[in-house]
C-alpha cells in the first residue's frame, strides 16, 4: 500500500535503530508519546524491541476516552435512557465503566446504542430515522474534532432537527503546558501526527520554547517513530531544542486552515476537567450558542447521577506519566480488558490496555 | 453479571467464562470439561479403565447468526455445513452426518431460503456428508433477523493418535493452510452500513479432505484448529496459554491477500485477529512438517500453505511475532466483540 | 489513500484495489489522483508526495552509510 509499505522497511528500521543506539550511548532518557495512537503503534509494531534499555518511552494523556471523566459518560447513559433516542459513538466508549453502568450494559438493558466509525454514519441514521433523536458522543482531540464539526455544519445546512452532539473535545497544547508545569522529568516529546496535521507544528512553539525538551512531530509508521526518536536524540545531544517535524509528508507549519475554520465556526474553547489532571484552562471545546439546538447537553433535560470515581484506580497518574500501569493495584488483577475498572484499560489507545496486551 | 452482553457470544474470554461458570457448572461431565472443538466419545464409556479407551465417535454443534445472510464467497447455510464439518475434521474425525435446525423469521422470502438450502446441499455433497435430520421453527416478524441455523455433526474418529494441544512440544512447526482474514473482511464489506467495496471473498470451505491428507503423511500431528472467531491470534494463543512453551511466528511467512491487507489497514484491524472459515492451523513435529506441507499444497484449499513459525521454549505462554520490518512483538489474545455476528 | 472520484463532498478513495467513501469537505480543492490521510470517515489532509519521496530518500541514504 502506498505511503504505508515504504515506511515499514527492515533496512530502514535497522539503520535507524543503530543510529538511535549510537547517539543515545548509555544516557538514561525518557520520552513521552503524547498521543494514544502512538502508544498503540509503538506496541503494535514492537518498537521497544529495537530500542536500547536506557531509552524509556512513557505514555501521556493522549487517549481521549481515558482523559474524559466519568460525569460525561454518566450524562451519555442518562441520554441513552430517554425514549426515542439513538446514541451513536466510536467503539472505544462502549465498555468504559462509568459511575454505576456502561454503554454496553445500557445497551443490554434495551437502550439503542450503536457503534459507528464516522459521524457521516450518524448523520445517515438521523436522515433515515426522522422519528428518532440521534445523539453523537463527541470525544476526541484535534484530529477528530473537525469531523464532528463538519457533521454539525452539514446538519445545520440540511436543517436536520434530530441530530445533536454531546461534546467533550479536548486540546493537546494546553495539556502539554500542564504536563511541563508538573512533576514529570522528561527529555523529549513525540508529538501527535494527525492532531498536528490539523493544527500545524507552529502552535507548539510558544508552549515548548521555555523548556529544554526535545520535540518532534512524528508519523505513525515504524520508521516514522524511530526517525522521530533519532531526531529527538540529536536535539538532546546538541542542546538545540526546537519543534521539528518528522512527519513532513502530512504536517505543515500552519496545518489544515479550512478544517480549523470549520471547528472555529462550531466550537469555542472552555476550561475543562481532565481525568487525573484536573481542570486545565482553555483545554476543551464547547458548541457555540449559535448552534445550541445541536448541543445535546442543552437540547435535552436529563438528571445525571452523582459521579463516582473508582477507588485505587491510577489512570489519572498514569495519564501524566507519573507512574506505570504495573504501579496500579488493580492492573491485571481486578482490572483487565474484559473487566476494566478504569478507562485506560478499555480504550484501544489506553496505556494500561497496551501494557496488558503487549507486555 | 446479571445480563448477557454481546461479548458473551464473541468466542473470547467472556464466552469461555460464561461456558465454564454457567453451562459447564450445571452440565458437569468429564467429556464436556475437555472443551474440545468436538466431543470425543466411545460407546463403552461405562466400563472401567478409562485410560485404555479409544474414542470412536466425534460429536459437535454450532449455531450460525451471521449478518448479512448472503455474502461474497458464501452464505449462512454454506457456513453452517463447513463450520461443523471442520470442527469434526480438526478433531481427527471423518465427518459423516449432520443435523440442521432452522429458526426462520415470519416473512422471510422462500426464494432466499431455497437458495441457502441448495447451497448447503451442494456443500454437504462436496464434503461427503449427509444432512440426515432437521427441524424447522418460524417466529414472529422481528424476532429472528431473517434466519438462524444450528447444525450438529457426528463423525468417526480416524486419527491414529488423539489430537490435543497437550501434545505440543518445543521444536514443533506451525503450519497454516492459506491466506488469512478473508472471511471477516468479506462480511464487513457486505454490511450495508459501510461504503466499502472490495474484491475480497469469504474463504468458507470444508477442510476434511485437507485434514485427511495431513494425517496420512503426518500421523504424529499434535493438533489442528480452524481459526474462526478471533483469527490465528486467538487459536495460537489458546494453544500456549498457561503452558511452558511459546509460539513464534514470522510475519513475512503468513499468507495474506493484498486486498485483504489493504482493507484491514483501512479499518484498523490486525489480520491475525480476523475470522477465517476455510483455513487450517496444524502443529506438526519437525520430522513430518515437510511432508505435511507438501500434502497441504497439493490440495486446492492448501495451495498457499506455509510454515509460519514454531513452538519454542522462549516466551512461555505467549505468541510472539517477528515483523516484516525487523521488530519483535507480542500478539495478544484478542478481546471483545471485534466483529459481532461474523459466523 | 488515493482519490478516485469526487461527488459533491463525498469522494471514493482507494487502496490496493478496494475503495471506501470519505468526506472531503475539510480539504481545499481536493482533486482526483491526490493521496489523502483519512480519519473517521473524512479526508483530513493531503499527503505531500514530494516530502514523502524526500523522506524515503533520506532513509535510503541512512542505510547506505
Amino acid at each position: 500500500m502506498k505511503y504505508i509499505d515504504e515506511f515499514r522497511n527492515t533496512a530502514h528500521t535497522k539503520a535507524l535503530a543503530k543510529r538511535i543506539a549510537d547517539i543515545a550511548g548509555d544516557r538514561e532518557l525518557t520520552f513521552m508519546e503524547v498521543c494514544g495512537t502512538h502508544t498503540m503503534a509503538i506496541s503494535r509494531f514492537g518498537i521497544r524491541s529495537l530500542l536500547p534499555k536506557n531509552l524509556r518511552l512513557i505514555s501521556g494523556p493522549g487517549c481521549p476516552v481515558c482523559v474524559t471523566a466519568n460525569d460525561y459518560l454518566d450524562h451519555a447513559i442518562a441520554l441513552a435512557r430517554l425514549p426515542n433516542v439513538t446514541i451513536t459513538t466510536f467503539g472505544d466508549m462502549m465498555k468504559v465503566p462509568a459511575s454505576t453502568s456502561s454503554l454496553t450494559k445500557c445497551r443490554a438493558e434495551g437502550a439503542d446504542i450503536r457503534i459507528v466509525t464516522s459521524t457521516t454514519e450518524a448523520l445517515t441514521l438521523a436522515h433515515q430515522n426522522p422519528e428518532r433523536e440521534v445523539i453523537f458522543l463527541g470525544v476526541g482531540f484535534e484530529a477528530t474534532t473537525p469531523t464532528i464539526a463538519a457533521s454539525l455544519m452539514l446538519a445545520y445546512n440540511d436543517k436536520l432537527t434530530n441530530y445533536s452532539v454531546l461534546a467533550a473535545h479536548k486540546l493537546i497544547p494546553p495539556a502539554l503546558e500542564a504536563l511541563l508545569g508538573g512533576q514529570l522529568k522528561l527529555n523529549g516529546f513525540l508529538l501527535p501526527g494527525h492532531v498536528s496535521a490539523i493544527i500545524g507544528s507552529n502552535v507548539y512553539k510558544p508552549t515548548l520554547a521555555e523548556h529544554n525538551v526535545a520535540a518532534v512531530v512524528a508519523g505513525f509508521e515504524p520508521t516514522d517513530i524511530l526517525r522521530a526518536l533519532a531526531e529527538s536524540l540529536e536535539q538532546i545531544v546538541s542542546g538545540n531544542y526546537a519543534v521539528n517535524v518528522e512527519y513532513r509528508r502530512v504536517v505543515s507549519p500552519e496545518g489544515n486552515t479550512k478544517a480549523k475554520a470549520i471547528v472555529d465556526e462550531i466550537f469555542e474553547s472552555c476550561d475543562t476537567a481532565w481525568r487525573g489532571i484536573g481542570v486545565i484552562p482553555n483545554s476543551g471545546l464547547r458548541i457555540r450558542e449559535d448552534y445550541a439546538s445541536y448541543d445535546a447537553a442543552k437540547k435535552f433535560n436529563v438528571e445525571v447521577e452523582p459521579t463516582r470515581e473508582h477507588k485505587g484506580c491510577k489512570c489519572g497518574e498514569i495519564l501524566q506519566g507519573l507512574c506505570q500501569p504495573s504501579d496500579c493495584p488493580h492492573f491485571g488483577k481486578s482490572c483487565t480488558p474484559d473487566n476494566p475498572v478504569g478507562a485506560c484499560m478499555v480504550s484501544g489507545e489506553g496505556t494500561c490496555a497496551a501494557y496488558y496486551r503487549y507486555g | 453479571m446479571d445480563r448477557i452482553l454481546l461479548s458473551h457470544g464473541g468466542g473470547g474470554r467472556q464466552s469461555q467464562k460464561l461456558v465454564r461458570e454457567l453451562f459447564a457448572k450445571h452440565f458437569a461431565n468429564h467429556t464436556l470439561d475437555q472443551f474440545g472443538d468436538a466431543a470425543l466419545l466411545d460407546f463403552d464409556f461405562r466400563t472401567p479403565s478409562p485410560e485404555s479407551r479409544v474414542p470412536q465417535l466425534a460429536f459437535t454443534t454450532d449455531s450460525y447468526v451471521v449478518r448479512p445472510l448472503e455474502f461474497p464467497g458464501g452464505n449462512i447455510g454454506k457456513l453452517a455445513v463447513c463450520g461443523t464439518v471442520n470442527d469434526l475434521a480438526v478433531s481427527g474425525a471423518e465427518p459423516l452426518w449432520l443435523s440442521c435446525g432452522f429458526i426462520i423469521e415470519e416473512g422471510f422470502e422462500v426464494a432466499a431460503l431455497e437458495r441457502i438450502v441448495a447451497s448447503m446441499a451442494q456443500t454437504a455433497r462436496d464434503a461427503n456428508v449427509s444432512v440426515v435430520c432437521g427441524d424447522t421453527k418460524v417466529v414472529d416478524r422481528g424476532k429472528a433477523d431473517g434466519l438462524f441455523i444450528n447444525t450438529a455433526g457426528v463423525g468417526r474418529c480416524i486419527s491414529k493418535k488423539s489430537l490435543s494441544p497437550n501434545s505440543i512440544q518445543a521444536g514443533d512447526k506451525i503450519l497454516l493452510s492459506g491466506t488469512i482474514a478473508d472471511h471477516g473482511i468479506a462480511i464487513m464489506a457486505a454490511r450495508k452500513e459501510l461504503t466499502l467495496e472490495t474484491p475480497v471473498e469469504s474463504d468458507c470451505a470444508a477442510l476434511n479432505e485437507l485434514t485427511n491428507a495431513i494425517m496420512e503423511v503426518a500421523p504424529d500431528t499434535r493438533c489442528m484448529r480452524d481459526p474462526t472467531r478471533g483469527g490465528v491470534a486467538a487459536a495460537l494463543n489458546e494453544w500456549v496459554e498457561n503452558t511452558d512453551t511459546g509460539i513464534t511466528i514470522e510475519e513475512g511467512a503468513i499468507p495474506l491477500n493484498e486486498s485483504t491487507r489493504a482493507v484491514c489497514e483501512m479499518l484498523g484491524f490486525d489480520p491475525l485477529t480476523v475470522a477465517n472459515e476455510g483455513k487450517l492451523l496444524a502443529v506438526v513435529p519437525t520430522a513430518e512438517s515437510k511432508a505435511a506441507l507438501k500434502a497441504m499444497q497439493s490440495h486446492v484449499l492448501g495451495k498457499n500453505a506455509a510454515v509460519i513459525g514454531s513452538v519454542t521454549t522462549d516466551n512461555p505462554g505467549k505468541l510472539v511475532m517477528s515483523t516484516s520490518f525487523g521488530t519483535t512483538r507480542i500478539v495478544p489474545l484478542p478481546s471483545g466483540e471485534l466483529l459481532p455476528r461474523i459466523c | 489513500m488515493k482519490i478516485e472520484n469526487i461527488d459533491g463532498v463525498t469522494a471514493t478513495v482507494s487502496a490496493a484495489g478496494s475503495t471506501i467513501a470519505a468526506n472531503v469537505m475539510l480539504l481545499d480543492e481536493p482533486a482526483i489522483g491526490e493521496y489523502v490521510l483519512v480519519h473517521a470517515g473524512f479526508a483530513i489532509k493531503k499527503i505531500d508526495e514530494q516530502e514523502a519521496a524526500e523522506t524515503i530518500e533520506t532513509l535510503n541514504k541512512l542505510v547506505d552509510k
